[in-house]
């Protein structure tokens, strides 16, 4: 398969452009966090995704959705990326349907997934940095689990429907086996979450489980099995927040290209140093080589191919130094105008950090690397 | 179609398992494992370099996708993939390097007459003939186009004075292609690309040292050197068409340095050698450790940004000035490759003659990619190019 998209994708990427571009600009992000919107996004956003097919680009066509694969799901990720979108797009429609697929689960949340009234949020994290442990019990308790601890980095946690949750039902905190996914509704007894608005004015959750009984059934595959399905969850938010890092940076470095080209200082456009157009230069290099790479992960992602976490690492590392040096080098060259508030260019940079930060920054999938490769 | 490919890797498997002579699945540790063909080769160290040449050449492999009759295997795009991959999967040494193959071929190809392709391209393939490039000048070198070589207008031939540097190889090279004042009107206008016989009289070279203690590279004086103007490519003052075209080529070529060679990685083997594991298995200096794993993702990135290059100028969908950047990142990646080679060895990789160091392979090569982003046009050049023609900054 050749490295670039083809005639179907990048008519989906048109697709994308032109409906992304015009229903959620950035503008729209800044309109909601000026409102100071409690949602973090819109809901009438999230259902004309849903009218465009988009939140089932994932889910098989035997269950009512597109059953495409995880370039197309990047194609759109990056034009909410371009255009700093605020949508459940990434945990719901890609990582939380990654992990449900093909599991009874599947049949109770696409419904609603695919009609853009479902929201799904991951429970993952429980520390500042993203790791590999999972620490939160899940003890045994009648034909069911009982969920006691704290998760964080809950992306939409407050207003979600369905909470996909890691905990342990055997072993330690570092152990591969043992880690059982949950499908828990927002509904629970014994849940409470605490929403906190971050850096870019979207909305995560600290959430606490304080003895949430879950059925058996909550289970999402194997009970002390959830690893794999954390794996392909992951592998999928992972390769889907590199998507959106590669919009985040292109769309910071297309507005900072263009501001080079209209800024005059010393009498003539500052495009025409050389200082300035050297580093311009350098991050373009940046940003295409991470580009090639995420189209890489996905690819491998969508054959099946052992090969794919190795690339989903090394896509979510690279984009996360290319997007950083985008976003950085993008205030840097618009001067004070680019510590302003009124003007775009810091919600990039905003952005920018939380994407980095999710599924693991570029140091834990370097590190991730080197510890596959025995070193 | 996906049948036919498969069979084709099939087919290709079982052929390269046959032929490459196992002294070829070797990886390439110095200068002298390189075969470059042409008529001063001496095949006396290893016979299986010609042996394995001219095996890969019958079949049309040392230019895969070139037209049968130019030399090539007149394969598709898809099918030279597969036998990249196949090489790479068993290791396999290239064949053949060559300017010819990688400079000269694709700008005869483009610009060639019919004569001059059927005179040129099959020598280039089988390796008979090894090709020099004579485009820098003592005082033309980033600003290329100032070069001052004349060629004189004499009928049916050019006379040729003046001289080259920096011609790499000049003095074991058989034929040059050369860039050539022909016109002093204008300055891009005036030039022209022309090929002759490093035979021919009143051409002479002059080898010079490099940092690396090697001599690749050569000053070449041309004193009434008599052209056929049949030797000429494309029309009289406009070799600077030619010339940045086969520039492109030259940058591709070069920043394919960037890439992790085939098999396992000797950087991570060097540096478990020298630093050794601590008892979680991992390196025992932290920050050497950072330091490689953070290299590993950009250069698996661009290993990824190869294909995609190499996909899109297949399907001719690269922007022509992405060759600048392929370069550019490439050897500036391949640069840091080789410090982190050096920071890795330590005092075993800082030897120069000894036995155990091969001759100092190590540093040798270390400092031989300092020239990488300075031949082929410097890395600022590449970023110039970038910035005016890519993202199309102001002047
Ligand atoms: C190992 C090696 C092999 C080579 N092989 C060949 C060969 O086979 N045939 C051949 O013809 N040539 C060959 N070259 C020559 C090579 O192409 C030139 O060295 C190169 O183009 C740079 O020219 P220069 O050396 O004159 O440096 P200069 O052009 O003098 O550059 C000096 C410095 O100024 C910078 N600079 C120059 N212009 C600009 C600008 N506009 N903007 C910003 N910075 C600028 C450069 O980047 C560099 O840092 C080889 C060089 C090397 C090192």
């Amino acid at each position: 398969m050749p490295l670039y998209l083809n005639d179907e994708q990048t008519m989906l990427r048109d697709a994308a452009q032109q409906f992304v571009g015009e229903a959620a600009p950035v503008g729209h992000m800044r309109a909601l966090r000026d409102a100071n919107d409690a949602t973090g996004f819109s809901r009438d956003l999230w259902k004309q995704f849903a009218e465009m097919g988009f939140t089932g680009i994932l889910i098989p066509e035997a269950d009512g959705g597109l059953g495409l694969g995880h370039v197309e799901a990047g194609v759109v990720l990056e034009e909410v990326g371009r255009n700093l979108s605020p949508s459940p797009f990434l945990t719901t429609a890609i990582a939380a349907v990654e992990a449900l697929k093909g599991t009874a689960h599947g049949d109770r949340w696409f419904p609603g997934i695919l009609a853009g009234e479902t929201v799904a949020a991951l429970a993952i994290d429980e520390r500042a940095k993203h790791g590999n442990a999972v620490g939160m019990q899940a003890e045994r308790s009648g034909n069911g689990f009982k969920l006691s601890g704290k998760k964080q980095f809950v992306t939409h946690g407050h207003v979600a429907d369905l909470l996909i949750v890691a905990a342990r039902t055997a072993g330690s905190p570092d152990d591969a086996d043992g880690v059982t996914l949950f499908a828990v509704p927002k509904d629970t007894a014994g849940l409470t979450t605490d929403p906190q608005r971050l850096a870019d004015s979207s909305i995560a959750a600290r959430v606490t489980f304080d003895g949430v009984e879950l059925d058996a059934d909550a289970v999402i595959g194997d009970v002390d099995g959830g690893r794999s399905v954390l794996s392909k969850l992951l592998n999928a938010g992972r390769t889907g927040a590199s998507a959106e890092m590669l919009g985040v940076g292109g769309g910071a470095m297309d507005m900072t290209v263009a501001y080079l080209k209209e800024r005059k200082q010393f009498g003539v456009l500052i495009g025409s140093f050389q200082a300035l157009q050297h580093r311009a230069a350098h991050l373009y290099a940046e940003m295409e080589v991470a580009r090639a790479a995420v189209l890489k992960a996905q690819q491998l992602l969508d054959a099946g191919d052992a090969r794919a976490a190795e690339a989903v690492s090394v896509a979510k590392a690279m984009t996360g130094l290319a997007a950083t040096l985008a976003v950085q080098e993008g205030v840097q060259m618009h001067g004070g105008i680019g510590m302003t508030d009124e003007y775009d260019i810091g919600f990039y940079m905003k952005r920018g950090r939380v994407l980095a930060e999710m599924f693991g920054d570029s140091n834990f999938h370097a590190n991730a690397l080197a510890t596959a490769a025995g070193y | 179609m996906t049948d036919d490919l498969e069979t084709f890797r099939a087919e290709t498997r079982e052929w390269l398992e046959a032929n490459v002579p196992a002294s070829m699945r070797e990886p390439v540790r110095g200068e002298g494992d390189a075969n470059w063909g042409g008529r001063k080769a001496d095949y006396s160290r290893n016979p299986d370099q010609k042996l394995y040449m001219d095996r890969m050449a019958a079949r049309g492999w040392t230019v895969p996708d070139w037209p049968v009759a130019y030399g090539g295997g007149g394969l598709s795009p898809a099918q030279a993939k597969i036998v990249r991959e196949e090489m790479g999967r068993i290791k396999a040494r290239n064949p053949l390097n060559s300017f010819g193959i990688s400079m000269l071929g694709p700008a005869l190809l483009k610009y060639g007459t019919e004569e001059q392709k059927l005179e040129h391209l099959p020598k280039i393939a089988r390796g008979e003939i090894r090709w020099c490039q004579g485009y820098s000048e003592p005082n033309a070198g980033s600003d290329l186009a100032s070069l001052a070589a004349s060629a004189e207008d004499a009928g049916d031939h050019y006379i040729v004075n003046g001289q080259k540097v920096w011609t790499s190889y000049a003095d074991k090279a058989d034929w040059i292609f050369c860039l050539v004042r022909t016109s002093k009107e204008s300055k891009q206008g005036g030039i022209s690309f022309v090929l002759f016989d490093m035979e021919s009289p009143g051409v002479s070279t002059k080898p010079i040292l490099l940092i690396s203690g090697y001599s690749p590279f050569c000053e070449t004086f041309m004193d009434n050197v008599k052209v056929p103007k049949a030797n000429r490519v494309h029309e009289e003052n406009k070799g600077w068409d030619v010339a940045k075209y086969l520039l492109g080529h030259e940058r591709e070529m070069i920043s394919g340095m960037g890439l992790a060679g085939p098999g396992g990685n000797p950087l991570i083997e060097g540096a478990k050698a020298s630093v050794g594991l601590d008892d979680d298995g991992r390196l025992s200096d932290p920050i050497l450790r950072a330091q490689l794993a953070l290299f590993e993702v950009r250069s698996k990135a661009f290993t990824a940004m190869s294909e995609r290059f190499l996909d899109e100028l297949k399907a001719g969908r690269a922007h022509p000035a992405q060759p600048s950047m392929m370069k550019y990142y490439g050897t500036e990646l391949n640069k840091s490759r080789h410090e982190l080679v050096m920071a890795t060895g330590g005092s075993d990789a800082l030897e120069w003659e000894s036995e155990a160091s091969n001759g100092g392979a190590k540093p040798r090569a270390w400092l031989r990619t300092k020239a990488n982003s300075i031949e082929g046009g410097t890395s600022e050049v590449q970023l110039n190019i970038i910035a005016k023609r890519i993202l199309e900054l102001p002047s």
